[in-house]
């Protein structure tokens, strides 16, 4: 059995959540920042757009943009002679790109929950506009927010569509275990392809065991003895 | 309204459209706690944002002075807007929006910078009585200890104003007696300015020394409380102020009135009624309940305000009868919580005193 498809998932995964956890927080933040509601409504319709497009869609403007020919590829490719399309980067490339609206829209989401009367209290106390994020709003967004991780882990981890169009299916370079699970069906390998889909089963419900415990945790310290 | 104590004042004229009215209020606030009393929705809650700058008003002012010095905190003709940050207002929140990811300890020292930041903490824990409390996170404490953490942390931050919001709204009756005799005095040692609004008319005249009344994002009367409460003016004033008892008159003489409410009551005044007197209102307890034998020696005279008690209604309180007469009267008088039969306090006259007539202007509604 190959394992390369199990250990480039896990890399692509790790690497994308990373960037993915902190740009859908910032994102999040900016957007509910904004005043005007028509921009609001704009800015959050363009950053939800990878997830109601289909994957290949998304995948087809990435290789648009990103292959050798298109305008950041090209740039990429002249000034740091950096190929990214159909190499290993593109991989994560696609995983963020497909699990930042799941982090955006989570992330969001438990923003808004936090009491704006939280947020106005700790206004008239003095406390900066970024010290209230971090301490006030995200400090209670917790819950959310990490079930907005998991929730985009677990899409990065399955990245299928986009990934094809923009990384390829390169054995050993690109093939993540979605890859691996239906190139092993094409050739007719059934028992590999049950090796991989038990590998991502695992994970997948490991993340969602993560989640519940990390909500479970975030809410109890603060509740439980008197 | 002047300031004795020479202190901070602030001064504060908001416009601000609202969904269904205008709020358009000015006042000052100086020494002493000032009271808007109002029912909800009357736009009093809006007032406090303004001047905490977590709303911006469409137009107006918002300005505090200190002796000679004046700072501007909202001006809409100069465009100035202070940051809530820089106003030093502090907000006491109904449900005290206290930080749930932070212990009591972290809650008041959010608003504290520097070097003095534990000393500060530790007195004000010391202070509002919450020493052994320090680690506890908010949803651990009952309402009472919310609240203290709440005014801590305010205290703490040391603001030139405080804003209290329906402090007591969300308590039990017997925790919001004590806990207000425990604002009383926070309210009396602060040294700056201090807006209390409320919908509760006892809490208003418990807690400030001046008072605004405000209906529809209006101000219906304003003034010393005590005063005000004794001569409310308009009927809206009054019915605020708790009074129960409201007619529409005929002026019959220069003391002499007609309550055509209430039976066609002939009534007299110690005050000449003036021209725009168009009602009288009693207040439920300034009844004298008369024997028969008091109430022939006031017969004859012309003050004599005499109201026979036929039919009475008497409905029962822990502390107090509420007797509803026959033409619509209501005359609340004390008792013995031991005491359950009403028939003994009922007596065959009540007798009003001409100086508990109050005149008022506009209708009754």
């Amino acid at each position: 059995m190959d394992w390369s498809p199990i250990l480039i998932s896990m890399k692509t995964a790790s690497l994308s959540i990373f960037v993915t956890f902190f740009l859908g927080i910032f994102s999040a933040w900016a957007v509910i920042r904004l005043e005007h509601p028509a921009w609001k409504a704009f800015w959050d319709g363009l950053l939800t757009l990878p997830l109601v497009l289909p994957p290949t869609v998304a995948g087809f403007f990435l290789l648009y943009l990103f292959g050798v020919k298109g305008p950041v590829g090209k740039f990429f490719l002249d000034f740091f002679s950096v190929k990214i399309a159909f190499s290993w980067p593109a991989t994560v490339l696609a995983a963020v790109t497909m699990s930042f609206p799941l982090m955006y829209r989570s992330a969001r989401g438990a923003f808004e929950q936090v009491n704006p009367d939280l947020v106005a209290a700790a206004r008239t106390l003095g406390m900066g506009e970024w010290e209230i994020f971090r301490n006030v709003i995200l400090a209670n967004a917790v819950p959310g927010v990490v079930s907005g991780g998991v929730l985009a882990f677990a899409r990065g981890l399955g990245e299928f569509g986009a990934t094809s169009m923009i990384a390829g299916n390169i054995a050993g370079k690109t093939r993540t275990l979605p890859m691996a699970v239906y190139s092993e069906v094409a050739a007719g390998n059934m028992e590999a392809a049950w090796m991989y889909v038990a590998v991502i089963v695992f994970i997948a419900f490991a993340s969602v065991m993560v989640m519940n415990g990390a909500a479970w945790k975030a809410e109890g310290g603060k509740r439980r003895g008197k | 309204m002047e300031n004795e104590t020479g202190g901070f004042c602030l001064e504060a004229d908001i416009k601000k459209q609202l969904k269904s009215f205008r709020l358009e209020l000015s006042f000052q606030a100086g020494g002493g706690c000032l009271g808007i009393l109002g029912p909800s929705g009357c736009g009093k809650s809006m007032t406090l944002k303004s001047i905490a700058g977590i709303v911006t008003p469409d137009s107006g002012s918002i300005i505090l002075r200190n002796g000679e010095s004046r700072r501007v905190l909202y001006d809409s003709r100069t465009g100035r807007n202070e940051r809530p940050q820089a106003r030093k207002v502090g907000y006491l929140f109904q449900n005290y929006a206290l930080f749930p990811n932070m212990t009591v300890e972290e809650n008041i020292a959010a608003g504290v910078r520097g070097r003095e930041r534990r000393k500060k903490t530790g007195e004000m824990l010391e202070r509002f009585g919450l020493v052994g409390l320090e680690k506890r996170y908010p949803l651990q404490l009952s309402g009472g200890q919310q609240q203290r953490v709440a005014l801590a942390r305010i205290m703490a931050y040391e603001p030139d104003v405080i804003l209290l919001d329906e402090p007591f709204s969300a308590m039990d009756t017997h925790l919001r007696e004590k806990l207000r005799l425990e604002l009383q005095k926070i309210l009396k040692e602060y040294g700056g300015v201090s807006v209390l609004v409320t919908h509760d008319r006892d809490e208003a005249y418990q807690l400030c020394r001046n008072m605004v009344l405000m209906d529809q994002g209006k101000a219906m009367a304003a003034g010393d409380t005590r005063e005000l409460f004794q001569n409310p003016v308009t009927c809206k004033a009054a019915r605020f102020t708790g009074c129960k008892n409201i007619s529409r008159i005929r002026r019959t003489g220069e003391h002499t009135l007609q309550a055509l409410d209430w039976g066609g009551l002939e009534l007299f005044a110690d005050r000449p009624i003036g021209d725009g007197i168009t009602a009288v209102g009693i207040r439920a307890h300034d009844f004298e309940p008369l024997s028969q034998g008091e109430a022939d020696r006031w017969k004859e005279r012309e003050d004599g305000n005499l109201i026979p008690v036929r039919e009475p209604s008497v409905s029962e309180m822990p502390f107090e009868w509420y007797v509803t007469l026959e033409n619509g009267l209501w005359w609340k008088t004390e008792k013995s919580i031991h005491a359950h039969s009403a028939g003994e306090v009922i007596p065959p006259w009540l007798r009003i005193p001409p100086s508990a007539l109050i005149l008022l202007t506009g209708e009754p509604e």
